[in-house]
């Protein structure tokens, strides 16, 4: 009598190639959907940007009121937030580096640390998960059930662009506002940093502190960290849109989206990240 | 080509496959349809006949499976942006249910939206057009109210109001008075047949209007030309029609 497929031992199934074709056929589900995804941010971004730059001057006294909204609502209003994530950084990194460093004479360093760990790195990639975290996601939710309950659809019967109206100034507003509050974040926490130090009686004067951060940093810096934090907030706002506007979701189905959302941007993310990694180590 | 010369019909779908807004399956196939400009047609067919389907195809917000439809003379699907939202204009959509307002606006902001788009202005700028709009609707009082304060019976009006907000010449809607109180239906009714014959208010000009329902009993009189769907099939009954109970 043949055994069903439940009483089949693993090696018995591997043989028969059950296994290998389950699992093949799992990856290349999954493959193929990566790929789809992929072309539809593409698609989406490059449509986008074209919307953006074809339609500047269309309905400027709708759109620019938007842009100004998402960027109180992922700028100003994560502000608070923010000071606090800083200050955390600054105690928790920065305080104790200094210390480890001044312990084995090495304040020299310090600027260096500073300028690679919270200029390039942390700062920018705390900001973008901040704004991810509490404006991202709501972006699938609001936009995943403006299409669950038709909202998309009564825009195009009035000939409003839905990318013009929904997704461009959540992709501006998002840019702008990440790459602000990397800003404001870098400052916070260098500050915050140095005032921990300060209070460990480490023997490093401002102006010395300073001086090493300012020696420091160079010009590509600042381009790069602009160009970095406004990826990061294309990234963030293109893939949010996407995962709440690409299809027509169920009501039911806005929750799965949204996770599926910040899995994405993650994997993004950190993929930018490594991008902007080499160009460091090229300059 | 000239799209204002009043010969050239408003809709005009040639053997049109209309597919489902969900799922792209077909739901009717070969549908020949023209409506003349000043018409109003009442289109019956039991619920999941696909009656949202056909109006949306037939109002260019859905591309057709096969065949051709002409807005005032014109392929729509396929149209450059500028004249897509030059045709566009000139169509209003109803949705059913609550009309589809915009939840995170109010009222007036509902019926301001389109105005300020199109005409780059500010909402104050638009706000004497839409308090005509919002009196016109019955919905001043309301102005101020978002979708969670309004009632069910008043949601469906703000998707009206929207819709009349760029003077359109056709008016398409989605089983308008469906689940409404006995008052509200009334009003729609007596409202859309102002509309028909020219209301003073709406700029005197006859519109053209596309109803669809699913009780056509309760238009029995309201409309000129009726149409229905039937087994999956789009039939034109014509003017005088017994009106068919749908089931």
């Amino acid at each position: 009598m043949s055994k069903t497929l439940s009483e089949e031992g693993f090696t018995e199934r591997w043989t028969r190639g059950v296994v290998y074709r389950g699992s093949s056929n799992y990856l290349g589900k999954k493959l193929i959907r990566l790929l789809e995804d992929l072309r539809g941010l593409s698609a989406l971004l490059v449509i986008t940007l074209a919307v953006s730059l074809r339609k500047l001057h269309t309905a400027r006294a709708v759109i620019h009121p938007m842009i100004r909204r998402q960027l109180t609502r992922a700028g100003l209003d994560l502000l608070p937030m923010m000071g606090f994530l800083a200050f955390a950084l600054g105690l928790v990194v920065i305080g104790q580096t200094t210390l480890i460093l001044n312990r084995y004479g090495a304040q020299n360093y310090l600027g260096i640390v500073m300028v690679t760990v919270v200029v390039r790195e942390l700062g920018p990639m705390l900001a973008a998960l901040l704004v991810l975290a509490r404006v991202g996601t709501a972006n699938v939710v609001e936009l995943g059930t403006a299409r669950a309950l038709g909202e998309v659809e009564a825009l195009e019967a009035l000939g409003i662009d839905p990318i013009h109206y929904l997704v461009v100034p959540r992709v501006i507003g998002m840019a702008l506002a990440i790459f602000a509050l990397t800003v404001y974040l870098i400052v916070f926490a260098l500050l915050s940093g140095y005032l921990f130090a300060f209070l460990e009686g480490v023997p490093l004067l401002p102006g010395d502190y300073f001086r090493q951060l300012a020696n420091t940093l160079i010009w590509q810096d600042f381009v790069l960290l602009a160009l970095k934090t406004l990826a990061f907030g294309i990234l963030i706002s293109v893939v949010t849109c996407y995962q709440g506007l690409a299809q027509r979701l169920r009501i039911e189905e806005v929750s799965r989206a949204t996770t599926s959302a910040v899995g994405k941007c993650v994997i993004g993310m950190v993929l930018l990240d490594a991008i902007f990694i080499i160009i460091y180590m090229l300059i | 080509m000239d799209t204002t010369n009043s010969n050239i019909p408003a809709i005009a779908a040639t053997d049109v496959d209309v597919a489902s807004t969900w799922s792209q399956r077909v739901r009717l196939r070969g549908v020949n349809w023209t409506v003349q400009r000043g018409e109003y047609w009442v289109v019956g067919g039991p619920h999941g006949a696909g009656k949202t389907d056909l109006l949306m195809t037939v109002a260019g917000l859905n591309r057709p499976a096969a065949g051709s439809v002409r807005i005032f003379g014109r392929e729509i699907v396929n149209a450059a942006e500028k004249e897509f939202l030059e045709q566009r204009a000139r169509i209003g959509f109803v949705f059913k249910g609550g009309g589809r307002m915009f939840t995170d606006l109010t009222v007036a902001e509902n019926v301001a939206l389109a105005i300020c788009y199109h005409r780059n202005c500010s909402l104050e700028d638009a706000s004497a057009e839409v308090a005509s709009i919002l009196e016109m609707t019955g919905l001043s009082s309301r102005a101020s109210e978002t979708a969670q304060t309004l009632g069910s019976d008043w949601l469906p009006r703000v998707g009206l109001a929207r819709a009349l907000a760029l003077k359109p010449e056709v008016l398409f809607l989605d089983e308008p008075g469906a689940g409404l109180a006995a008052r509200h239906r009334e009003w729609w009714l007596n409202f859309l047949a102002q509309l028909s014959a020219g209301a003073p208010q709406a700029g005197g000009r006859k519109m053209t209007l596309i109803a669809a329902t699913n009780d056509f009993a309760l238009w029995s009189g309201r409309g000129q030309l009726y149409g229905l769907i039937k087994d999956k099939q789009w039939q034109v009954v014509g003017e005088a029609a017994e009106f068919p109970q749908i089931e």
